[in-house]
């Protein structure tokens, strides 16, 4: 019997838990992974040479993340593990890397992508000078390079990840200067009832709010943002805001850590053809995926916050169950009652989701109140202004055509921090609703590509004469 | 699905069905002429091959029977701020094109047309050695000799059929987007055309500018064309400082050596050409395939090696109609009165995009034009076994 | 301004000597090439659109917005770029002479 090829991609908690049930049940799959060490975002890894405890690095997390890291380095002989390797395409069964300057093709039988999710992002004017950076990043800078951002930092946006990042800064060291969350007390409130749902969970973010102020840190809740100050030469110097009452704020810093919550990275999935939907909760496209992680193409799966965000616990048991259903497929009977206790447990993770977009919601109404010069594209520098002049005087209603006409979402990141806030920009201005302004359609390359790497002239030159005259 | 009340959407004197830059700038002509146009568009306007396709705005290359058309496309494109109002960023900052050393034949090649395409005011300089080093300093080793049309360019394709359209709503066009056409006839001495949802449009002139599904509308006047539908395999870098200016390709026999790229101001350089991928008319979607692209990456490395240092960021494709011969149909149909073709440019349409639409309603308006037409009659293709077996033709 | 980023830990690594602009600075083994620029500079990059100087934003390989010209004329994206003795860096744009055959 021909032994199925199964790749996974994304060495976090999902794929490590994905590839561990599937070499449990005999399969040897691929672990294909962008980065260096295994772990994902969560449970990144410091450098060899680094010297910090895991408690040090991932405090309440610490048990968790060192479960992860030592059941990859059990896993290591059972897998075909690539690190450092990009999957830029897929075409069919066939998936297109590069690793070390060098061109690489798997075909699957089955793929499941655990690709993980970065920060959303929602603009500010002056959130493109230096100085700013994402939740994401500046928790990174922190974890695995054991750096602040800054000597004065502010943390700003919602979302658990905003109090846990500028309590791990606190607890390094760094100075904080303040946490700015967008979300009205009364919204974390009311959305008790789903935190309930993972209390241990709940009991370490209002424990971790609690040690911020114990530690002096000025927390304001129900603000609005109204600009990261600065100049391009020098960077940030500060950040402007509207407090709970309506008060304009203003303080001094040297760096901006900003984040809303998190977004799946999707574009694989969409490459592959994946059907999405919107979600009104949350007022983005996400991937179709059932209970167990089949998207809508056969043999492809989605798990771990690349397909949901519902926090590394829940990717663990997703990458399971995402593994379980693989075999399932393949014919091969996997353990019927392991997986419907995975997929209860998931169900307690949504809930406790729902209760955090309650609790945090994305601030889509700031979209509207953007002035004109705040740039809404980081990389190509295009201005809200801009965005609304192409929907106002070119008609463009539409993502993709806002996209051709305007250059959002043209550049570098391929729309990661622009694609959500243009979207309720065009909506806005274009008075629809944002589900009919669409999404970006991916395109390859998943990340920037470097043409030397991919065939070299030598290559391309034999080929192109074994072709023979047209 | 019905035929349409008796009551018509829009009567015009030209119903024009297809939104691409052909149909558009005719759309704009006509009102210039003070003709009443109505245009239709099953999408948005642009948005698939004069939309996605490379940008080149050059004379050099196009069989020699091409340019006198395509001389009248150039006039436009040198005041297009003027035609439509708005930039499209077309820049005069010349064509290149080059063979390498192991087609040395090539060269005369590209010398006899030189020659020939001076007849036509196209004036081209052949390159070799030390003088084609210091004049186009990032061409690779591999290249020969290089053939300058220092009067040919590059525009934004993006932004020109949108805006012939906005400037032909202006001039008093009704523009019809998110129409899809599926019958068209002819009713006594007008034309119905009907969409998808049952509005129906009349006017005693009709003009067929719908790129690759152009057939569709043309076999149901019993003149069929066998198109091929294929996307471009298009790529783009990150922006880089400015520093290559003419737009620059292979001349070769071979289709996965015929790349090629420009850079724009903003600094991306956009790379096109090598093999075409697979384009579904039905879903109107085309797809890059990852092979062609590494392919086309490697081509690209042979042309300008210094391009190697660079990162693409997106691929994109589009549809393009394919003729049998590679030449549109263009003109007043032979078989109706009142119906004009333009469609099937084969990849090379958007250069001479505006020269079609100004030349298409001198001939709706007129009755005739300077431009010779015959190569590219519709009748070329009577009789043959076309229509019968493309698919999307039987409904 | 001097460095960007704070280190707050981790001391006591081995040195490596990086140049950046033509000027030497130090760093630590382990340290990623952003880490090692921003821990002495204030920036990575100019942006090419005029909004001035950029030092990243993500850190994990989304933003793309950390990659640097080496004065080799390579690209490299320095948060996912570990640093290695010897690596030469340029803030600013290549002239327009990147393009040329050498």
């Amino acid at each position: 019997m021909v032994e199925p090829r199964v790749v996974v991609v994304g060495a976090g908690p999902a794929g490590v838990r994905c590839a561990e049930a599937l070499a449990s049940a005999g399969i040897r799959p691929t672990l294909v992974d962008e980065n260096r060490r295994d772990g994902g975002q969560i449970y990144r890894r410091q450098p060899e040479n680094f010297a910090r405890s895991y408690a040090k690095l991932y405090g309440t997390e610490a048990s968790r993340a060192a479960a992860i890291h030592s059941s990859f380095e059990k896993l290591r002989g059972q897998i075909d593990y690539l690190p450092q390797t990009l999957v830029w395409n897929i075409e069919g069964r066939n998936l297109y890397l590069v690793r070390d300057a060098r061109h690489i093709t798997l075909t699957f039988d089955a793929l499941v992508l655990a690709t993980g999710a970065t920060d959303r992002l929602m603009p500010v004017k002056g959130w493109n000078l230096s100085g700013t950076y994402s939740l994401g990043g500046a928790q990174v800078a922190l974890k695995s390079q054991a750096c602040a951002i800054g000597a004065d930092v502010v943390f700003a946006g919602t979302g658990a990840l905003l109090y846990l990042v500028a309590a791990q800064y606190q607890r390094a060291g760094a100075r904080v200067r303040a946490v700015l969350d967008t979300a009205p007390w009364s919204d974390r409130v009311g959305a008790l009832r789903d935190l309930f749902a993972v209390p241990a969970t709940l009991l370490k973010g209002l424990l971790l709010t609690f040690a911020l102020r114990r530690a002096g840190v000025p927390v304001y809740t129900g603000i609005e943002p109204l600009e990261i100050v600065g100049t391009g030469a020098k960077g940030v110097s500060g950040i402007s805001f509207k407090d709970s009452r309506g008060r304009t704020v203003d303080m001094e810093c040297d760096a901006v850590a900003l984040g809303y919550h998190l977004r799946p990275e999707t574009q694989l999935a969409d490459l592959a053809r994946c059907e999405f939907y919107f979600d009104p909760a949350t007022r983005q496209w996400l991937p179709q995926v059932d209970p167990d992680g089949r998207s809508s193409v056969a043999g492809v799966y989605l798990t771990g916050d690349g397909a949901r965000v519902r926090g590394a616990a829940a990717a663990e048991k997703s990458g399971e169950l995402a593994a379980l259903a693989v075999l399932q497929d393949l014919g091969r009977a996997p353990d019927l009652d392991a997986m419907r206790a995975l997929r209860r447990s998931l169900e307690t993770f949504d809930h406790f989701a729902r209760g955090l977009n309650q609790a945090f919601p994305w601030p889509s109404g700031q979209a509207a109140r953007l002035s004109d010069d705040t740039i809404v594209c980081r990389c190509e520098s295009v201005s809200v202004g801009e965005l609304r002049q192409v929907v106002q005087q070119a008609g463009a209603r539409e993502s993709n055509r806002a996209k051709a006409f305007s250059r959002v979402g043209m550049g570098r990141c391929q729309g990661r921090y622009c694609g959500h806030a243009a979207a309720e920009i065009i909506a806005h201005a274009a008075n629809v609703p944002i589900e009919k302004v669409g999404r970006l359609r991916a395109q390859a390359p998943v990340k920037p590509l470097h043409i030397a790497t991919v065939q070299n002239a030598d290559e391309a030159r034999s080929n192109a004469s074994v072709e023979g005259v047209r | 699905m019905s035929t349409g009340a008796s009551n018509p959407v829009a009567v015009s004197d030209v119903v024009i069905v297809g939104g691409g830059i052909m149909g558009t700038s005719c759309a704009l002509f006509l009102r210039r002429r003070g003709l009443t146009v109505t245009l239709v568009e099953q999408g948005l306007v642009g948005q698939q091959a004069s939309g996605t396709n490379f940008g080149n705005v050059r004379r050099q290359g196009r069989p020699l029977m091409q340019l006198p058309l395509a001389n009248r496309a150039i006039a436009n494109w040198r005041r297009m701020k003027e035609l439509v109002g708005c930039d499209v960023e077309y820049l005069q900052v010349g064509h290149v094109r080059v063979c390498y050393r192991d087609r040395p034949e090539l060269v005369d090649e590209l010398e006899r047309y030189a020659r020939e395409a001076r007849t036509y005011d196209l004036e081209l300089d052949v390159l070799t050695g030390a003088a084609m080093r210091r004049q186009f300093p990032y061409l690779g080793k591999e290249v020969l000799a290089a053939s300058f049309s220092r009067n040919d360019g590059h525009a934004n394709p993006r932004l020109v059929s949108p805006a012939f359209a906005r400037a032909a709503q202006r001039a008093g066009a009704a523009v019809f987007e998110h129409t899809r056409i599926v019958n068209v006839e002819k009713d006594g001495t007008d034309f119905r055309v009907t969409s998808e949802d049952g509005r129906v449009f009349r006017a005693p002139v009709l003009a067929i500018t719908a790129g690759a599904w152009g057939n569709r509308l043309s076999a149901q006047f019993g003149e069929p064309v066998d198109l091929t539908a294929r996307g471009p395999t298009m790529c783009v870098s990150e922006p880089v400082p400015y520093s290559i200016y003419p737009s620059t390709g292979v001349f070769t026999p071979l289709e996965q050596e015929t790349v090629y790229f420009r850079q724009i101001p903003r600094g991306n350089v956009i790379i096109g050409g090598g093999t075409r991928g697979p384009a579904y008319p039905d879903l109107c979607r085309a797809y890059v395939r990852p092979e062609n692209t590494l392919r086309q990456l490697g081509q690209i490395q042979r042309l300008a090696p210094s391009l190697g240092r660079l990162n693409i960021i997106r691929v994109w494709s589009g549809i393009e109609g394919y003729t049998p011969d590679g030449q549109a149909v263009l003109g007043a149909s032979e078989q109706v009165s009142g119906l004009f073709y333009g469609f099937g440019f084969s990849g090379s349409g958007f250069q001479v995009g505006p020269g079609v639409g100004e030349t298409l309603a001198e001939l709706i308006h007129t009755g005739t034009t300077a431009i010779p037409l015959e190569a590219y009659r519709m009748s070329r293709f009577a009789g043959s076994p076309a229509g019968m077996r493309r698919e999307g033709l039987a409904r | 301004m001097g460095g960007r980023f704070v280190r707050v830990g981790e001391a006591g690594r081995r040195v490596i000597t990086l140049s950046v602009d033509g000027k030497p600075i130090q760093a630590y083994e382990g340290d990623t090439l952003l880490v090692a620029i921003l821990t002495s500079i204030g920036n990575l990059r100019t942006s090419e659109f005029g909004d001035g100087l950029r030092a990243g934003f993500c850190l994990m390989s989304a933003c793309q917005d950390c990659w640097v010209w080496t004065t080799h004329g390579e690209r490299l994206r320095a948060c996912s770029t570990v640093l290695t003795e010897g690596m030469t860096v340029s803030t600013q744009q290549p002239e327009g002479t990147w393009s040329n055959l050498e």
